[in-house]
């Protein structure tokens, strides 16, 4: 075990695994979380908070990493490169693992662009690769980016995302391979509407024995209404949303029924493909659909893991 | 060559008020090449200013000079005359221009007349580009000269994020996407495994991040 989180304790015992995501309030309440958290107990494995996704201010996914862990659900912690340099993240990252964070997904983060704040100055003093090394050589070789040594490590379980939607498409795997050396135990996707292509993209990424060496995690994402799979058509890019798709929801009587059938077929699908270690399901403002889906997926019940005594952090005994 | 675009004229209307001289120079540089603060930009703004302060019925007197460049002390040294007689430097060189007239001249008031935009090359007329992001160290080697640090909207070292579509960069529509560029040029090249080495955290105290920079020559001092 690299981390002993839920998470990795699900994939490695080669169950298929489930998370979920939850996009922090854009305020100080902090009970919203705890609320939203009840959505996830028991129905999934682990739930993304996500980092000021697109851009715009929310409360931090460390607090609110953290506020899940009280509430009973284990978070996996996003971290971009968009607002901190390399000495802001390495001591985030710190600070989360000593809050009892696990899984940390490190990703480039959306451009300040699109989100409520596009005059701000973004960072990447780092790119989401680097920052996969990063995680991995402070929790393997106990060093810093710099070289430096610490005494108590972050033994996390990282993750990364890929987009098998995006372009250049042949050059996606390549960059997937290059996230897995860098050091990805595990990885979501973008979400999948246009199963061919993930399915192509999937038999790329076998073919360079990716499955072999990292847990995929393929994205699912429910939607309720047509307007939300025609924006994500036309307005996100790096998203693949058939035309049927759309004409299908268009028609339905009962669209949020619709959409969460939808959902369950698509992750029926996306299960039957080989190398496809779990699913990762972002509700975006959904979060209620959670029970359900995951219920009429047929992924209930979730495995559960004896309480087992995490190794506390040791101090490193002392040389010479 | 260092791109520039002139402010806006109410602009730099607000920033020459209430001076009843005003020297408005040029620099015969990049600005002089792409058009933007040259001999003939000068006297265009020039004509701009004492149409607009005669029609307010506000007397003025606009002195134009243009120098070879602004940015060599030889050349700025020759505004001497005029600097004495303006109440205002109004300096139509890049950002590097009115800093160099301002160093020289320590009793004058020096205001810009351009935004300084960027590192850039002529890419049809009338269309300039950025290409470079003066980070210090140089690895176009590395990526089939493209540069992913100032083309990259996010700087990103390692390949292109996930918003790279047909080409296009997220971020706007007109922008490509420096990773699809450099990708299709290194396949073209039969250099794509150069590509799959994780290239590492960039060094930026080479870049301006590590204080304001100088470079000294010593084959070139007297």
């Amino acid at each position: 075990m690299k981390s002993g989180s839920n998470l990795e304790k699900v994939l490695t015992s080669g169950q298929f695994a489930v998370c979920g995501e939850m996009g922090p309030p854009q305020s100080a309440d902090g009970k919203s979380i705890k609320k939203k958290a009840e959505y996830f107990r028991g129905y999934v494995d682990s739930v993304n908070l996500t980092d000021n996704q697109t851009a715009i201010v929310r409360l931090s996914s460390i607090a609110s990493a953290h506020l899940l862990l009280d509430a009973g659900v284990e978070p996996v912690m996003q971290m971009t490169c968009r607002d901190r340099n390399r000495i802001a993240i390495q001591s985030d990252v710190l600070g989360a693992y000593a809050l009892g964070i696990k899984n940390i997904l490190a990703i480039s983060g959306d451009h300040q662009k699109f989100g409520n704040h596009p005059q701000s100055k973004n960072v990447y003093d780092i790119d989401s690769l680097q920052l996969l090394q990063i995680l991995k050589n402070m929790r393997d070789e106990k060093k810093f980016q710099n070289g430096e040594e610490m005494k108590v490590e972050p033994r996390l379980f990282i993750g990364a995302a890929a987009n098998p939607f995006a372009d250049p498409f042949e050059f996606r795997v390549l960059r997937l391979a290059k996230k897995v050396k860098a050091g990805a135990d595990f990885i979501q996707t973008q979400g999948v509407f246009d199963v061919p292509r993930f399915k192509r993209w999937m038999e790329m990424v076998r073919d360079l024995g990716l499955p072999e060496k990292t847990f995929i995690l393929a994205g699912i994402i429910p939607v309720r209404s047509v307007k939300a799979l025609q924006y994500m058509k036309s307005e996100v890019a790096g998203m693949s949303v058939p035309d049927e798709l759309i004409e299908r929801m268009s028609k339905a009587a009962k669209p949020q029924e619709e959409g969460v059938k939808i959902a369950v077929e698509l992750i029926q699908q996306l299960r039957e493909i080989k190398g496809v270690h779990g699913v990762h399901i972002m509700p975006v403002m959904w979060e209620q659909v959670i029970p359900q889906l995951v219920e009429q997926a047929g992924l209930l019940p979730r495995p559960r893991f004896e309480e087992e005594q995490t190794t506390p952090a040791k101090e490193a005994p002392a040389k010479g | 060559m260092i791109v520039a675009e002139r402010k806006p004229l109410e602009e730099i209307l607000r920033l020459i008020d209430g001076a009843k001289t005003v020297l408005l120079t040029g620099c015969g540089g990049c600005v002089t090449v792409h058009m933007a603060g040259g001999e003939k930009e000068v006297e265009v703004l020039a004509s701009l200013l004492r149409l607009h302060y005669k029609k307010e019925d506000k007397p003025i007197k606009i002195l134009t000079q243009t120098v070879t460049r602004q940015c060599e002390p030889e050349y700025v040294r020759e505004l001497a005359d005029n600097v004495d007689k303006a109440a205002v430097v109004l300096s139509m060189g890049c950002g590097v221009g009115v800093q160099f007239i301002a160093e020289n001249f320590p009793k004058a008031w020096v205001v810009p007349a351009l935004n300084t935009k960027f590192a850039g090359a002529t890419l049809e007329a009338g269309v300039w580009a950025e290409r470079c992001g003066l980070c210090g160290e140089c690895i176009l080697y590395k990526t089939g000269g493209i540069c992913p640090v100032i083309r990259c909207s996010k700087s990103l070292l390692n390949g292109p994020c996930g918003g790279s579509q047909n080409g296009k960069c997220e971020v706007d529509p007109e922008i490509d996407c420096a990773w699809q560029l450099i990708h299709d040029r290194m396949k073209d090249l039969g250099k794509l495994d150069l590509l799959l080495e994780i290239e590492p955290p960039k060094d930026w105290s080479k870049a301006r991040d590590g204080g304001p920079r100088k470079v000294m020559r010593e084959d070139m001092r007297f």
